[in-house]
């Protein structure tokens, strides 16, 4: 244990520095090649596969998993890539449990499903250790594709249209490719670059360029992007955090959950980024449960989840639930925040009320409960930040917030796509963002084609 | 509790299994271990005449071929007989009988083909006080080349006239050991009978590949750049080895040869199933090769649970149950119509049984009803041939569910007859046979 292990407040190096290498090492170490064939060997090659089903890009677990049974592993690969080119990532950060792993017909024979994801990575890393593509683009078209936002959508998005012959140009607002696979995803899930990797396997293909430090509303435009291009796809992440609507919640010492994250992404050492001692997190979702699990790993003392509903409501799976039980943080639930305790404007804890569904409306019962903390994360949520989008003759209808599309992925406004966590209706899966870039793709190709 | 105490040609020993020559009866160190851990009795590696003994190859003597996690289910070896000295294995066999009165010892036996060469091992063997020989006429390799091993069990006259050597120059009960390398095992058998043969044991190994390198382009096991053809044993022959000891236990001319059941036996459950089709006992290599001499601890208690769970008192009661069930094809009951039936309950929605049948065989089993993934059975359609069964992983899932006499089978639209008919009586079968008016 280091020194500051029992400091108080937000304080760096409260671990010793292997522990830190210890805390943040992958969740699920690879498997080698025994182990995947122990595994491949318990799949049923169903017919019709209803783990192929739950995929949201329709991967086809069987005949990959049947692949590496036979000792093909760049064919199982290939089988992946073809269908998601972000595969790599997806089998690291899915939540199998509720996708794949929950239709595995394992799970219901015997409640262990075949381990899909660990074998896709399994696939998926061989391939590109070898340095293997197995996509060659088509001829040039001479057509020019804009795609905003260089995550999951955009970057499947523009790999698929590369592969049709099309020029693309990603516009990026941040420094580095990738969105939430390099900003937002828990570390333990993607260690040693791997997100900047990926990325780069992406855009071997060719035709692909990025431009960092574009972003909508600052240094581009809609109206001028769908001038300058025969098409346009966005594929914008979610800018905006909920606000507690808490007394005091300005306070220093409450940030936004997404932004720690992203900061403790980016640290060279995470000896260096400090930490509260006490740390109380608000929400229910996956960022919740990575804001508090990485809050313990780097060395707070108590974390506490704070959840205004019941276990069962919490968007953060079963499993990730049980992850951050493991790893010590503690998850309440039927309490909402009512006021931040400030000393000196810092963080000295937490009010919440306790919760209860009346008529089926949640209300505060009165009654309260005060935590400590000098760290205090906001996850309640984020929202499309819709602004940026339109004006200057560009016009995209938005529903609930965000961009209306159609199935193929077609917002209002011609020749204008859209996909991942900015559309309507979506589940803020990387997955999903997969498959609707990917879709995207094939029906801007077809427009361009027709 | 159960007596599995066996009787085999007057060779006694506590439990009916014992460990077949091979590998693991080369010498003292192993017999004696097996013996410790329970195992009826041995046949000892094959001897050979006297006289510097026979070389193995120095590289890989094993190839195999596996089931999923690796689960070894053939084994095939080109290991010759034993390659030690005539006298040490003499001497050693003397003194393990010596220390082991209770437990069965037979000596396996392969020398050339002359009464003379016969003549002389008999008398070393029978000093060694062993209960009984066994005749290698099976071996497919290597000593095949040599005129001896399967290259005489392959010939009927061969194996009757070294019976017969064997049974006028010694006092000891003769095991004749087949080779399934052959077209109708029941030639050697009878020509084994009436040699004079106590009995026959069955089956030795098969010719066999197990694979072929991709890399070298080399079959394996590899020696060298080459392979050669090696016996095949374990599991994966046991299906084989049950119809030959079927096809001589109910074959009239070798009705009552005393059988020894070999191939593939790994549970109780196979050494009762041989039993069951005629063998006196069986004998056991692949699985101790593979799991070592514990597993007899296993047959022994799985065996007499299953016997005293039925009522079966003694081995007696159990050898050649099966035997009358083994009938030719055109005497099975042509009006015993069977449906399958999936167990919903038990179904885990794998959809095996849907694309086996949809691809391959009867288009008998739905994939969706009314819109939800569902496997049932099409009785319209299903023909009863118990694929689904097959290829369902959940055991007892799908049951073949007999037609009771009366009801119309919705394939054919006949209703099912109570009656046993045929194919020697069916109208279809151009040599029918027609009852007499």
């Amino acid at each position: 244990m280091a020194d500051g292990h029992y400091t108080d407040g937000i304080a760096a190096g409260r671990l010793k520095g292997e522990d830190y290498q210890r805390n943040f090492a992958d969740l699920h170490p690879p498997l080698d090649a025994h182990e995947a064939a122990v595994e491949a060997d318990r799949c049923y090659f169903c017919y019709d596969a209803p783990c192929m089903t739950a995929c949201p890009t329709s991967i086809d677990i069987p005949l990959f998993i049947r692949q590496i049974a036979t000792g093909n592993p760049l064919g199982s690969a290939k089988t992946i890539f073809d269908q998601n080119i972000l595969g790599g990532m997806c089998a690291r950060v899915c939540p199998t449990e509720t996708l794949c792993e929950e239709a595995c017909v394992r799970e219901a024979a015997e409640g262990k499903p075949v381990q899909i994801g660990r074998l896709q990575r399994y696939a998926t890393d061989t391939a590109m250790a070898a340095g293997r593509q197995f996509h060659e683009r088509a001829e040039a078209t001479g057509r020019t594709v804009a795609v905003v936002g260089a995550g999951p959508a955009g970057l499947a998005c523009a790999h698929r249209l590369a592969l049709h012959g099309h020029s693309v140009t990603i516009y990026e607002a941040r420094d580095k490719s990738g969105g939430l696979n390099e900003y937002g995803i828990a570390a333990y899930k993607t260690p040693g670059g791997f997100a900047q990797a990926e990325v780069d396997y992406v855009r071997a293909v060719g035709g692909i360029s990025i431009e960092h430090g574009r972003a909508l509303g600052k240094n581009l435009s809609l109206g001028e992007l769908v001038g300058d291009h025969d098409a346009v796809f966005l594929g914008m992440g979610l800018a905006g955090v909920n606000a507690l609507n808490a007394e005091g919640e300005d306070a220093e010492g409450v940030e936004n959950a997404v932004d720690y994250i992203a900061g403790l992404r980016q640290a060279e050492d995470l000896s260096g980024l400090p930490v509260g001692r006490r740390v109380v997190v608000i929400g229910g979702g996956m960022t919740a449960i990575d804001a508090a699990i990485q809050a313990r790993l780097l060395g707070a003392e108590e974390v506490t989840i704070c959840y205004r509903r019941g276990r069962e409501q919490m968007n953060a799976s079963a499993f990730e639930q049980e992850l951050a039980a493991s790893k010590g943080v503690t998850i309440r639930h039927w309490l909402q925040p009512k006021r931040v305790l400030a000393e000196n404007g810092r963080v000295r804890g937490i009010e919440l009320e306790y919760t209860a569904l009346s008529n089926g409306r949640l209300t505060g019962t009165g009654e309260t409960l005060t935590l400590k903390a000098d760290q205090v994360f906001k996850a309640i949520g984020q929202s499309f930040m819709a602004g940026v989008l339109n004006g200057n003759s560009a016009s995209v209808a938005l529903e609930g917030g965000r961009i209306r599309v159609d199935g193929e992925g077609r917002t209002s406004m011609s020749k204008v796509w859209a996909g991942g966590d900015c559309i309507a209706g979506g589940d803020d899966l990387t997955v999903s963002a997969v498959a609707q870039g990917r879709d995207a793709a094939e029906s801007i190709n077809r427009a361009l084609m027709g | 509790m159960a007596d599995i105490r066996n009787d085999f040609v007057g060779i006694k020993s506590p439990n009916p299994f014992w460990l077949a020559s091979a590998p693991p009866t080369d010498k003292a160190y192993n017999v004696e271990r097996a013996f410790k851990a329970g195992w009826g009795g041995v046949v000892w590696k094959t001897l050979g005449e006297e006289g510097p003994p026979v070389v193995n190859v120095n590289g890989p003597r094993y190839g195999a071929i596996w089931g999923a996690d690796r689960r070894l289910l053939g084994l095939n070896n080109i290991e010759l007989i034993t390659d030690r000295d005539l006298y040490q294995n003499l001497t050693e066999i003397k003194q393990v009988k010596k220390n082991w009165p209770d437990r069965a010892l037979v000596v396996s036996l392969m020398v050339p083909c002359e009464e003379e060469a016969w003549k002389a091992i008999l008398p070393l063997v029978e000093e060694t006080e062993a209960d009984g020989i066994e005749l290698n006429f099976g071996c497919p390799h290597g000593m095949s080349e040599r005129g001896m091993g399967a290259a005489v069990g392959q010939v009927p006259e061969y194996v009757e006239m070294v019976v017969r050597w064997c049974k006028q120059n010694t006092r000891m009960p003769v095991i004749t050991k087949l080779t399934p390398n052959i077209t109708d095992v029941r030639k050697p058998a009878r020509a084994a009978m009436a040699g004079g043969t106590d009995a026959v044991s069955l089956i030795n190994t098969i010719n066999s590949i197990t694979a072929v390198d991709l890399d070298t382009f080399a079959p394996q096991p590899t020696i060298d750049g080459k392979g050669s053809h090696g016996g095949y044993c374990g599991p994966a022959v046991k299906p084989i080895a049950l119809n030959m000891v079927a096809e001589i236990a109910r074959d009239p001319e070798t009705a009552g040869l005393p059988i020894s059941g070999i191939g593939g036996i790994t549970t109780w459950r196979d050494a009762a199933e041989f039993m069951a089709l005629g063998a006196g006992n069986v004998q056991v290599c692949t699985a101790a090769m593979t799991y070592g001499f514990k597993i007899v601890q296993e047959m022994i208690e799985g065996l007499k649970n299953w016997m005293d769970a039925r009522g079966h008192a003694r081995l007696e009661d159990i050898v050649g149950r099966a035997t009358p069930n083994v009938t030719d094809w055109q005497y099975l009951n042509l009006n015993y119509v069977t449906k399958a039936r999936i167990d919903q309950d038990l179904c885990i929605k794998c959809g095996r049984c849907h694309i086996a049948c949809e691809d391959t065989s009867h288009q008998a089993i739905t994939a969706l009803v009314d819109g939800a993934r569902r496997f049932e059975v099409i009785e319209e359609e299903c023909v009863g041939c118990n694929l689904c069964v097959n290829v369902c992983p959940v055991e007892g899932c799908i049951d073949m569910v007999p037609l009771a006499a009366g009801v119309v089978d919705k394939r054919t639209g006949a209703t099912v007859s109570p009656a046993y008919a045929n194919w020697t009586t069916h109208p279809n079968n151009p040599s029918r046979v027609t009852a007499a008016e």
